[in-house]
């Protein structure tokens, strides 16, 4: 089966949007602020019943859900989990999300899960297993997911494509969408030596169907580099909303979500983050 | 050369390792330091997992102990499903059995409670039955009745006071434990799981009912593991917190 990517990608609203975590339940409810949407780890309501669930579909009624996964290994050398497809397949039958995204990464091998997103080297071998395990997962939950792009703290010899190109191919053989995390460009260029701008200039942006930002941390390499951790445990850093905006100047106003995974804040200081992102795209709507 | 995710994965879990070589950083170099951000990644934030998911082991065991063991624990049994909600189900029979903590026998007993409790947070809705469901039969049926347990509801047998344990390090101005064999189950009204301490016989009892047994044959069962089994206190604790979802008369033709 190939999924079309349509004009209008997503079908999410071009606002912020929120990555959702319980301990703001209630304020999101009472006080949205700006967030017009809501993103969830698919992870997090594999269980059977209880609070989880019972948010997310008082949630779903309110607010366009986007489930975003990150425990499927798209990259994995070995055959995707049936059973973790099976679980995928559940839980985008019943919320009937916006959107489905998933990880440009591996974090299962041989029935272990590290609980990590891994990097992979671009190659034709991997082009190939990640393009058949992404038409194994758009045939079983009946519809077209975005790939996200990783941030890399590395770089592996043996790669002959650049990750734009590989990105651009892949979605070419599967139909998907891509989701491009700016912070992530940020990171991996910093990390790698490169020109974040010269990476969006090559990205596939007609294909972005939502933008991600997120904080990071800094740390050092063996030869004293700064090494950027993408830790989403921080506000958003000026150089990355600056990033944020040449890119949108190029690819027209898109969904945009705001992650913090790590070290949650208060509300507010969420709130006011998507706020910032709500000006963002305000900047190229009008 | 290639590094495929077997060597990947040897080096990514012993800190030991060489990094494998074919990663670089962008300038050429061997990544060296920069393999560790995955080691780290992977090693902190399974270890976050099992001290969110077993907070009481964690104040037990003191945070250096507890991170010390759970970098073993990790390493021995990284999940086996990429749900982290599932993770840590091989942590209580492990402390069990790793030989240096082997002497603090009511860890793993403990840490059955906290898994406990975890499943019973997640686990499938169920309308619970009346508090008062029992009083509707006429007491010469009463034997003969099946009830359904709701799937939230979770037993933990042990000979060690494992409830007083756990409450006296998640409850504030909770007693010292004194010594004695605590037996417990955990339920769940609504939303949020409890544990509570059994009376005597109550595992016993409480199992039966889950095994389809009827009232009769269950209270015997109890009678027989302890003496004072109090048939009324147990279906009281169960009736109170919702933790029956169905009450049915067995054809007894």
């Amino acid at each position: 089966m190939m999924f079309d990517v349509s004009e209008n990608r997503s079908g999410l609203p071009h606002k912020p949007g929120v990555g959702y975590k319980p301990q703001h339940f209630s304020d999101i409810l009472e006080n949205p602020g700006s967030v017009g949407w809501l993103e969830i780890h698919a992870e997090n309501y594999m269980g059977m019943g209880g609070r989880p669930l019972a948010q997310l579909r008082h949630l779903a009624e309110r607010f366009p859900i986007s489930v975003h996964g990150v425990g499927l290994s798209i990259g994995g050398e070995g055959p995707l989990d049936p059973e973790h497809l099976a679980r995928l397949k559940n839980l985008v039958s019943w919320l009937k999300p916006t959107v489905f995204s998933e990880h440009l990464a591996w974090s299962t091998h041989d029935g272990s899960y590290f609980n990590d997103l891994l990097p992979l080297p671009y190659t034709n071998d991997t082009i190939t297993r990640v393009a058949d395990h992404i038409d194994q997962l758009q045939e079983v939950i009946g519809r077209q997911m975005m790939l996200e792009n990783p941030s890399s703290y590395l770089s592996f010899d043996e790669s002959t494509w650049s990750e734009t190109d590989f990105l651009c191919e892949v979605a070419k053989r599967t139909g998907c969408g891509l989701l491009l995390d700016v912070n992530n460009v940020f990171v991996s260029a910093t990390n790698l030596g490169y020109d974040p701008r010269d990476y969006i200039a090559d990205y596939p942006l007609d294909k972005v169907g939502e933008i991600h930002l997120g904080g990071h941390d800094e740390d050092e390499d063996d030869h004293g580099k700064p090494l950027l951790i993408d830790s989403h445990g921080a506000e958003i850093v000026d150089p990355v909303w600056a990033l944020l905006d040449h890119t949108l100047s190029l690819s027209g106003s898109r969904p945009l979500l705001i992650e913090w995974d790590n070290d949650v804040p208060d509300w507010p200081i969420l709130s006011a983050e998507a706020d910032r992102g709500a000006d963002a795209l305000h900047k190229v709507l009008s | 050369m290639s590094v495929d995710q077997t060597l990947f994965r040897q080096a990514l879990l012993d800190a030991a390792a060489p990094v494998p070589t074919g990663l670089s950083d962008g300038d050429g170099n061997p990544a060296g330091a920069r393999f560790s951000v995955y080691r780290n990644n992977v090693a902190v934030s399974l270890t976050e997992a099992l001290e969110t998911g077993f907070p009481v082991i964690a104040k037990l065991l003191g945070e250096q102990n507890f991170k010390a063991i759970a970098g073993l624990f990790l390493r021995q049994s990284p999940p086996d499903v990429p749900v982290m909600m599932f993770y840590g189900a091989k942590f209580p029979d492990f402390l069990s059995e790793f030989e240096p903590i082997k002497h603090i026998g009511y860890l793993g007993d403990v840490a059955e409670i906290e898994l406990a409790l975890r499943r019973s947070y997640h686990a499938e809705d169920a309308a619970p039955v009346a508090a008062d469901a029992l009083g509707q039969i006429a007491p010469e049926h009463l034997p003969n009745v099946v009830m359904k347990l709701a799937p939230s509801v979770e037993v933990i047998p042990s000979p060690w006071p494992i409830y007083d344990i756990w409450a006296f390090n998640t409850i504030e101005g909770h007693p010292k434990p004194q010594a004695q064999a605590q037996d417990v189950i955990v339920v769940r009204a609504e939303f949020d799981p409890e544990p509570h301490p059994l009376p005597p016989g109550g595992a016993t009892f409480t199992t039966a009912i889950a095994k389809g047994a009827t009232l009769g044959d269950a209270a015997e069962r109890a009678t027989e593991t302890a003496e004072d089994f109090d048939l009324g206190a147990a279906l009281g604790l169960l009736l109170s917190h919702g933790a029956l979802t169905s009450i049915t008369l067995e054809d007894t033709a």
